[in-house]
């Protein structure tokens, strides 16, 4: 993966970059000592490291603003992080950038349980968001696998998803408004405690723009009143293909499933070996939650038992009381956990059409062997979203590109098919060199359009999201002239 | 009038116009000011191109009929669940609505309090911005962050960014059964309350709405339940239980119709001005106070408030304090120019927009000044 080549006339001002950052935050922080900004050199795709110049922690919207203006200033690349859980290497840093880091921002602003929102600043975890809810009875609603660790910040940059958001929707879905912070330091505010925003959909532009357009501070988002129940069903199949049919037979049936999570042979082995979750021994396994009251639950289950029957499922497993539903989410939600037991892998995300499931598992399958790597199946089928997990030796020379190539060439069936390349991850570093297999020249244009009219100098996590090759002419002459 | 019967021709349209163009699908919502130009039309371009029921995905060309798109699902036992208000009751217009006017428009109905607005359903869009270079955004697939979002920037940019071409969307499954629960004679603080109430319980309301001066029976005050027979009949239940205090239930016979909310019939050829107002739903008594003669209807628990006002009045300036926006969906074109169609935004936001707009459109052609 190639970065760009760090801007010497940056290195060579670092120290009075410095003083002026410690000026900017008199109640936050700058971290310059390479010990710390160590935990800073990567995000959770850790196969990229580079020490930045040094972080800011602002302790406030005011103090990123003038992180942001001295940064303008200087002409220095801002690298925005949340938590650090970017599995595309979105808050990875350059040498010449200032990590800035949101974790200081993580208080509620405001509960309003009438106009069903909360307001906090950005920081704040995605888990600790329904954990300041959820007395009286509410929840926020996407939920990322990640979301004991993942801030609302990163969330908005990646318009993270989750294992619910076949009927709650992602995280635009769910964001009524920001509190945002330009790359000149200007503040806006967009959207609020009402529905639709006025005029341009700025909201869902910045939902998922990588931290390429601003730095979002604080946030509303819809929280929902919790369902009186949610029960899961446990489904086992012969092959993936039926699996695949069951998933759309239900989904036409008019049932709407809260999540239906598939997994394949590799994946239940894995997850059985590490959690004992009782899966049974099978090609293809459903996980298929339901909600609402009890009769409500025990009525959408006869549909989707009925539905399931006509597929010979070798396994049909309700879950009678909480303990059984906890058994049956355990193996799933160990997943990524056992797999990394085993070895190392590269976790995937690209998004097809459901209907074309069979068709690409087994071409996954096929690959699998071409390549030499292993790969284990484990996603939200409901929507499309896949995880192949590709195992691999990091020890091993030449294995990380292998598997790179393999999972380029995975990502590639995806588009092809009618998909694309990242269904919630984003495209960070990961995916930046593969945009040019999903859009062609005018897309990615009328995209970066967009970032020029954002941030002129492109300063704001300038080597991510498209081809460097594409940005080139954008980021040196406007930085050089900045 | 250009007709383009395709995207090359639209493409070339586009490309070679040297002077401002009108946007138009159906014609059936002419929101913003109004645009002098040569009218183009996506009548033309018609149909659905692809619709996979058992993916919940439909994608239409920009002039295919909303009635075509919602004929075909229906076979499906499927929906637009985002219920796209139908303007012409408003507008007095009787043209053909187009699904690219939804989506240019980003049209909901009364279902967007709990299912969300068009935008939410929009999954991809081939448009042509003003240099007359097809781009597309999004796609097919549910889930989709590949790259920035200019699906959602689309919607609702009213073809100032682009002509759309070809939208695709999300689609759902159709409820089996619907009920309302009516409450009569609530006072708008009181039906606030209750649609509230409502909405912050289990139970699922995909409509709250509520009528200061329906009949002569006075207010009127809804609440839908959809789903699935049985469950609907048990939350529908709940829901009474609930309410039980916020006075006498009514007889959804007597009741408005989704429909009629949806399309705010009430203001079907009056002289109004009419006014549409986004709020928090809790602010809602307070700007209906201070509307006072208005003739009002309110929809998303509160959240919108239709208002017909006497021409000219601005409610802008009523509006001091409460976060939220209004548009001025109706009135002459003297009172749009004094007043301003879309509500004021940030002056970061507005140099933003201007900017963007430049980008996408640097001979300034398409329905330039329709947003102000």
């Amino acid at each position: 993966m190639e970065l760009p080549q760090p801007d010497a006339t940056i290195l060579a001002k670092k120290n009075r970059i410095v003083r002026k950052l410690h000026a900017a935050v008199p109640a936050g922080e700058v971290i310059t000592d390479e010990v710390e900004t160590r935990a800073y050199e990567c995000d959770a795709l850790t196969a990229y490291r580079c020490l930045p110049l040094c972080v800011v922690l602002p302790a406030s919207t005011e103090e990123t603003a003038n992180v942001l203006k001295v940064c303008h200033d200087e002409g220095v690349p801002v690298v925005p992080r949340g938590s650090g859980t970017s599995l595309a290497g979105g808050a990875l840093p350059t040498a010449d950038s200032v990590v800035l880091g949101v974790s200081k921002l993580n208080q509620v602003l405001e509960t309003d349980f009438d106009n069903r929102i909360i307001r906090v600043q950005t920081g704040r975890t995605n888990l600790s968001v329904t954990g300041a809810v959820e007395a009286n009875g509410f929840f926020y609603a996407p939920d990322p696998s990640s979301q004991l660790a993942c801030a609302i910040a990163g969330n908005i940059a990646m318009n993270s998803g989750g294992a619910h958001c076949l009927k709650y929707g992602v995280t635009t879905n769910n964001l009524l408004g920001v509190k945002m912070v330009l790359m000149d330091g200007t503040i806006v505010d967009i959207g609020g405690a009402h529905m639709d925003a006025e005029g341009y959909d700025w909201l869902g532009l910045i939902c998922g723009s990588e931290g390429q357009l601003g730095v979002v501070t604080e946030a509303t988002l819809r929280i929902l009143p919790k369902p009186e129940g949610a029960r899961p069903v446990l489904i086992g199949f012969e092959s993936s293909e039926v699996a695949g049919a069951c998933v759309s037979d239900i989904i036409k049936a008019g049932v709407l499933p809260v999540a239906i999570e598939f997994m394949d042979r590799p994946c239940v082995r894995a997850c059985e070996d590490f959690a004992q979750a009782g899966y049974p021994d099978c090609e293809a396994l459903l996980i298929v939650e339901v909600e609402g009251a009890p009769q409500e639950i025990a009525m959408q289950l006869e549909v989707i038992k009925g539905i399931a029957e006509k597929h010979n499922p070798v396994e049909f497993r309700m879950a009678r009381d909480a303990d059984e539903a906890a058994r049956i989410w355990l193996g799933r939600k160990s997943a990524f956990g056992a797999m990394g037991k085993i070895n190392d892998y590269m976790c995937l995300d690209g998004t097809i059409p459901v209907t074309e499931l069979p068709y690409v598992l087994r071409r996954i399958g096929e690959m699998s062997k071409d390549y030499g790597l292993e790969v284990a199946n484990v996603f939200h089928a409901g929507d499309g979203n896949m995880h192949p997990l590709i195992l691999f030796n990091a020890n091993k020379p030449g294995d990380l590109e292998t598997c790179e190539a393999f999972g380029a060439d995975i990502l590639k069936l995806c588009v092809e098919v009618g998909g694309c390349l990242t269904g919630e991850h984003g495209v960070g570093i990961e995916k930046r060199d593969l945009m040019e297999v999903q859009y062609e020249t005018p897309d990615l244009d009328a995209q970066m359009l967009i970032k020029d009219a954002f941030d002129p100098a492109w300063l704001l996590n300038p080597a991510k999201v498209f081809p460097l090759s594409a940005t080139q002419t954008r980021r040196n002459p406007a930085r050089t002239a900045a | 009038m250009l007709s383009p019967a395709d995207e090359n021709e639209l493409v070339e349209a586009v490309a070679s116009a040297k002077s401002p163009l009108k946007i138009q699908g159906g014609g059936t919502r002419p929101i913003g000011h109004d645009v002098e130009g040569e009218t183009i039309s996506t009548a033309k371009m018609s149909g659905i191109t692809l619709y996979e029921p058992g993916a919940l995905t439909l994608v239409a060309k920009a002039g295919t009929p909303v009635d075509e798109i919602e004929n075909s699902l229906d076979a499906e036992g499927q929906m637009l669940a985002f219920e796209p208000m139908d303007h012409r009751a408003i507008f007095g217009i009787d043209q053909t609505p187009t699904i690219g006017g939804v989506v240019a428009g980003n049209v909901s109905g009364s279902r967007r309090v709990q299912a969300g607005a068009c935008r939410d359903f929009l999954l991809g869009v081939r448009f042509v911005d003003g240099m007359g270079n097809l781009v597309k955004n999004g796609g097919r697939v549910m889930k989709n962050v590949t790259g920035y979002d200019l699906t959602k920037f689309l919607a609702g940019s009213r073809g100032t960014l682009g002509v759309l071409s070809e939208v695709s969307l999300k689609v759902l499954p159709k409820p089996e059964a619907t009920k309302t629960v009516v409450l009569r004679g609530l006072s708008v603080d009181d039906a606030v309350e209750a649609m509230s109430l409502a909405m912050t319980s289990p139970f699922e309301i995909t409509g709250a709405a509520y009528l200061p001066a329906f009949d002569e029976g006075g207010s009127v005050t809804v609440l839908r339940i959809e789903g699935f027979e049985d469950s609907v009949a048990y939350r529908t239940g709940k829901l009474s239980e609930l309410l039980k205090r916020h006075g006498q239930e009514g007889d959804a016979q007597d009741a408005p119709t989704w429909a009629w909310i949806r399309d705010a019939e009430m203001f079907r050829g009056s002289e109004s001005d009419l006014w549409r107002i986004s709020i928090k739903p809790t602010d809602a008594p307070t700007v209906a106070e201070r509307l006072g003669g208005a003739d009002l209807l309110l929809d998303w628990a509160g959240g919108l408030i239709w208002a017909g006002t006497a021409p000219g009045f601005d409610v802008r300036s009523q509006l001091a304090g409460i976060p939220g926006h209004a548009t001025l969906i109706r009135a002459s074109d003297e009172t749009k120019r004094t007043l301003g169609v879309f509500h004021p935004e940030p002056d970061a936001l507005t140099a933003l927009a201007h900017s963007i707009r430049q980008k996408f459109d640097p001979k300034g052609i398409l329905n330039p000044g329709l947003m102000g």
